[in-house]
């Protein structure tokens, strides 16, 4: 099926992807491609075939309750972008959480 | 119109693991930021989530022990949405099999009992906290924020009822139950204040047995009575709205504590699509008939069977059964106070009165008394004996309360103990009769209505420390015989 | 003699446990070999001298000692770029991650260090291992050893390339859709995609969490199940890994395959398959039959659509695996106002062309509305996928194909066309979406001189009978051809 501009902008908001407008034009043209292609195939299955998440038939796999050792506050920050009082610094959040 | 609320609620409760859901941090509240995490809960790139048993065996009994049925066949799932807050940028949670379905929790407000139908119970994983740095702290005016991950990753149960609930008391009734059902099993420390839990309420409004209206949510409702308050303006102001008129908009809502206020979030426009599909990181869940057996059988004691033992056992009244059995840690103080030898009814009126208040008073829990059961249950034994009266008796409760000292001493030292020497007794009724001429000529001239003035005197003269039937009698007697 | 370069990982071990050589030798004459052919090749993002110095150090010493040495002591190894390392730069082949150094290391690189090989770099591959040539890395694409115009195939090209060129006689790769098997093809080595659950997951920087798996490249057979059997087990880290103890590997690995029931895949045969190819896998065919094995053709409808599957399924994981790269906890951070204006920008600077192709289509994939089309299809595939196979096993211990339909092309001949790049790994993703494992081994040189892979693919858990076969080919057509370097 052929995606429409406004389809792949709210993909694109989904995704967080600031694209250009060159960008959006050929994701539109490819993902329709692709898409297209896809569904041709997937017309096979029918509701009768159940759906594979997990290859393997392997369940019940746990952890016990216990602590462990962390890492070192230095540490985890060490990858931080930016960093401030221990914490994670990030721009202004607009927006609340779900 | 006469409309009629219907609520459902959301209820998030983190459980008490030594580590959290997928990693081994301890989960211990404090400590310095970030401190408490590891690559797995960071969501650093490349690592891996390992479900905690504990806390998948703690969800299925708050199943259990909400009747429901604990799902064969169950799945983690991926909820994803950009937040800071959550490191991976999806949540790992539970979707269309979630671990528990299907239960039920009664509620009994004012004697009317309402079954709330449970729809399910799931497990997920909690966010990390942030910090707004800004001139007021609130998110909406920051300049920017810091995040802290060391909450990011511990196990949080969802329990979600059937709207089934119909006011503000009866919301509030059964975040109550819910908590000490919680309280009960042991699998949360349930301090709303700490934020371990806290509820959402779906609202709306309709005519009895009529279509449900426009739905609104109420999010992140962080104490019991901050459900009554938000829930009872939110009814006034929907019922306001209909009765004018006028539309309500499906949106989200924030209660503002401080105003008592609901305030829009955002529209149901803005809302998410958080394109859940199976975490391929983690296994299914098969809980076998054995495994759910032996966590059923391990069930303890719970509120509503613990409520009516108490009543049957100790002929305590409905609401002396709910007030002494509302906790474990309270039904222990009772049981232990009955087991130093007070009488189940008088440990009960105790507890309803002096203790609560004074609990209340010190704002801490009953697990921080200072007066221990068999502290009470011998203050109980002194009044029964008649060594202090029961206002002297609610004094020495306040200073051992205070002092954490037994009451036996507190009397002692104090010179507390009931005057019951009939010789003391006739000395303060003369004096009192002596300067108090004109009451005893009204008294004896018919005014008996003046003979309770006469009794507080005479136990003003003993500084209260008087038995007042041995006063009421001597006095009486004294009185009617013209004697001194 | 041989240079040192140009010794197996078995021989290294043996002579380096004889004394006749020392480890920092084997790791300088390595360490040399990557610094002369780096400037053409390109196999490596960050090349780790220092690091094989310093663990060929302590394995010399550690013999010097008298103490016994692991199986693959002083052995050079190249470890694709998508596995953390401690304290080492770890990029993904992305810009995103151009200055990630992760605070911690995956289960298989603290296997690898026991296992005593000497880390000698991080391995180049298509970013966050999408793609078929390595065209995708944000460092440059590897260039075949074979043939430098050409592409090495991908997403695992870095390492195969690598130990094509004899820079390591191993490597190290991921396999979410062919990734180890078609570069191994490609370059003219042997690579294998064991498993699911078999080698642990830990700390390899995921692409699609249900698929990848990470595995052995080598120049010979043996040296492939010597190195399957360092990372191979269960890791308690990894919810997916297989409790099942690890078979020794070398065991029975000349036992031959005279009986052997063996299944030509006759989806594979289509006329998309280039001549040489076909050619190729026709002598292999004829090969295994001398050796006793009864080869038969066999039909797997489900193979064809394998395909459309996989490119619904691993957009989708990946779209949510990526996610985190936002610029909030580490890697690149763009400039913005807000938190998701820097979100968008730092994606949109940090991600290339074909991972932003992914992550949309696999967000569109999972959307409201779309789920049960894409997605919900896409596992239902999936299972006819399980069910042909296991139809197919009733009759057969293994099946063949060529693992590529083509041999190694142009470096930018494919670039624009995402389909047609798709279609390299047509032959491959069926095993991944059924979690078996298979195994691409040389077959010989194509009309155009570019090497050809065969493709064993067996049941879960046949490692052991895919090495076995594989030897047991391997040794009746004698060493695979190296290429002119
Ligand atoms: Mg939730
Ligand atoms: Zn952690």
């Amino acid at each position: 099926m052929a995606l429409t501009k406004e389809q792949v902008l709210h993909v694109a908001k989904l995704a967080r992807l600031a694209l250009s407008d060159d960008e959006i034009e050929k994701f539109q043209r490819q993902l329709s491609v692709i898409l297209d292609h896809a569904e041709k195939v997937m017309a096979l299955a029918d509701d009768g075939v159940p759906a594979t998440a997990h290859a393997l038939p392997l369940s019940n796999v746990f952890r016990e309750d216990v602590a462990e050792p962390c890492l070192p506050q230095d540490k985890a920050l060490s990858t931080a972008p930016e960093s401030e009082q221990g914490r994670f610094k990030v721009p202004r959040i607009m927006e609340d959480p779900t | 119109m006469n409309y009629e609320a219907v609520i459902g609620l959301e209820c998030h409760v983190e459980l008490n693991t030594e580590s959290k859901m997928f990693c081994g941090c301890p989960t211990t509240f404090g400590g310095e930021p970030n401190t408490r995490t590891c690559p797995v809960c960071l969501g650093e790139p490349g690592s891996l989530p390992v479900p905690n048993r504990r806390a998948v065996e703690s969800t299925m009994m708050i199943g259990l022990a909400l009747g429901c049925r604990v799902a064969p066949h169950s799945l983690f799932h991926r909820k994803n949405y950009f937040y800071p807050d959550m490191p991976k940028n999806y949540q790992i949670s539970q979707y269309d099999l979630p671990l528990c379905i299907g239960g039920r929790l009664d509620v009994e407000v004012a004697g009317t009992k309402t079954t709330v139908g449970i729809t399910r119970v799931h497990l997920e994983e909690d966010t990390g906290k942030s910090l707004h740095i800004g001139t007021t702290g609130r998110i909406s005016e920051a300049k920017y924020s810091l995040v802290d991950y060391n909450r990011a990753g511990i196990p949080l149960v969802e329990v979600v009822s059937e709207p089934d609930i119909r006011s503000a008391a009866e919301a509030q009734r059964y975040v109550a139950e819910l908590r000490s059902i919680l309280e009960a099993l042991g699998v949360s420390d349930v301090r709303m204040e700490e934020g371990s839990m806290r509820c959402d309420a779906n609202i709306s409004m309709r005519e009895p047995g009529g279509e449900f209206g426009t739905k609104v949510e109420i999010k992140n409702l962080n104490s019991i009575r901050s459900v009554g308050r938000a829930l009872t303006f939110e009814i006034e102001r929907q019922r306001k709205a209909l009765e004018a008129g006028q539309a309500l908009l499906q949106e989200t809502r924030h209660f503002d504590e401080s105003s008592g206020v609901t305030k829009t979030l955002r529209s149901k426009e803005e809302a998410f699509d958080y394109r859940y599909f199976p975490e391929p990181d983690l296994l299914p869940i098969s809980a076998t008939a054995d495994w759910v057996s032996a966590l059923e059988s391990s069930l303890p004691e719970l509120p509503q069977a613990r409520r009516a033992r108490l009543a049957a056992e100790h002929g305590l009244s409905v609401e002396q059964a709910h007030a002494v059995g509302a906790s474990v840690a309270s039904t222990g103080y009772f049981e232990g106070t009955v087991a130093a030898g007070a009488n189940g009814r008088d440990a009960a009126v105790w507890m309803a009165g002096e203790l609560g208040r004074a609990l209340n008073n010190a704002g801490v829990g009953i697990q921080d008394a200072r007066v221990s059961p068999a502290q009470l249950a011998d203050l109980i034994r002194l009044v029964g004996a008649e060594t202090v009266n029961l206002n002297t008796a609610k004094r020495v409760f306040q200073m051992a309360f205070e002092s954490g000292d037994d009451p036996g001493v507190i009397i002692g030292r104090e010179g507390m103990a009931q005057v019951s020497d009939e010789g003391a007794l006739a000395t303060a009724i003369a004096a009192v009769v002596a300067s108090n001429a004109t009451e005893v000529e009204r008294f004896r001239a018919g005014e008996e209505k003046v003979f309770g003035f006469l009794v507080g005197q005479v136990m003003r003269e003993t500084k209260g420390k008087a038995n007042p039937a041995l006063v009421n009698d001597l006095l009486r007697k004294v009185l009617t015989t013209g004697g001194a | 003699m041989s240079e040192l370069w140009q010794l197996s990982a078995t021989e290294i071990a043996m002579r380096i446990a004889n004394g006749e050589i020392s480890a920092v030798e084997v790791a300088e004459a390595h360490n040399a070999r990557i610094e002369a052919l780096e400037p053409e090749i390109n196999a490596f993002i960050t090349p780790t001298p220092d690091i094989a110095r310093a663990q060929a150090k302590a394995i010399d010493e550690r013999r010097a000692t008298g103490a016994p040495l692991p199986p693959l002591a002083g052995v050079p190894l190249a470890l694709k770029d998508v596995i953390c390392v401690d304290g080492v730069r770890t990029t993904a082949g992305s810009r995103i991650l151009d200055a990630y150094v992760p605070p911690y290391s995956g289960t298989v690189v603290h296997m690898l260090a026991d296992a005593g090989t000497l880390l000698v770099g991080k391995a180049n591959m298509d970013e966050f291992a999408m793609g078929s040539s390595t065209e995708n890395s944000a460092y440059g694409v590897t260039k075949n050893p074979w043939d430098l115009a050409r592409v090495p195939g991908g997403s695992s090209g870095g390492s195969a390339a690598a130990v094509a060129a004899g820079m390591a006689p191993i490597g190290i790769g991921t396999d979410t859709g062919g990734s180890i098997r078609q570069p191994a093809s490609l370059c003219g080595v042997v690579g294998m995609k064991p498993t699911y659950g078999r080698v642990s997951r830990y700390g390899l920087i995921a692409f699609a969490s249900s698929l990848d798996q990470i595995g052995p490249f080598a120049r010979n057979v043996r040296d492939t199940a010597l190195l399957l059997n360092a990372i191979a087990g269960h890791d308690p880290k990894d919810s997916t890994s297989i409790p099942d103890p690890v078979p020794q590997y070398l065991d029975g690995l000349d036992a031959g395959i005279d009986g052997l029931r063996i299944g030509i895949v006759k989806e594979s045969l289509s006329e998309g398959t280039q001549p040489g190819v076909a050619g190729r896998f026709k002598d292999a065919i004829e090969t295994l039959t001398s050796l006793g094995g009864e080869v038969e053709e066999v039909s797997l409808p489900s193979f064809a659509h394998a395909l459309s599957a996989y490119y619904l399924i691993a957009p989708a994981e990946c779209s949510s695996n990526l996610a985190r790269y936002d610029g909030v906890r580490y890697g690149m951070r763009a400039d913005a106002p807000t938190v998701s204006e820097m979100n968008a920008r730092t994606r949109a600077q940090g991600f290339g062309d074909e991972v932003k192709r992914r992550v949309m289509l696999g967000t569109y994939a999972l959307s409201a509305g779309y789920y049960d089309a894409y997605y919900g299809k896409a596992q239902k595939v999936r299972t006819l996928v399980i069910r042909d196979f296991d139809e197919a096993y009733q009759k057969f211990d293994i099946l063949v194909s060529p693992t590529s339909p083509t041999t190694a092309f142009k470096i930018g001949e494919k670039a624009d066309d995402p389909l047609a790049m798709y279609l390299n790994d047509l032959f491959t993703i069926p095993s991944n979406l059924a979690g078996a494992p298979a195994i691409s081994i040389p077959c010989g040189l194509a009309e155009d001189g570019l090497p050809v892979g065969l493709q064993i693919m067996g049941p879960l858990l046949s490692e052991s009978l895919l090495l076995r076969a594989a030897f047991a080919y391997e040794s009746a057509r004698g060493p695979a051809e190296r290429p002119p370097l």
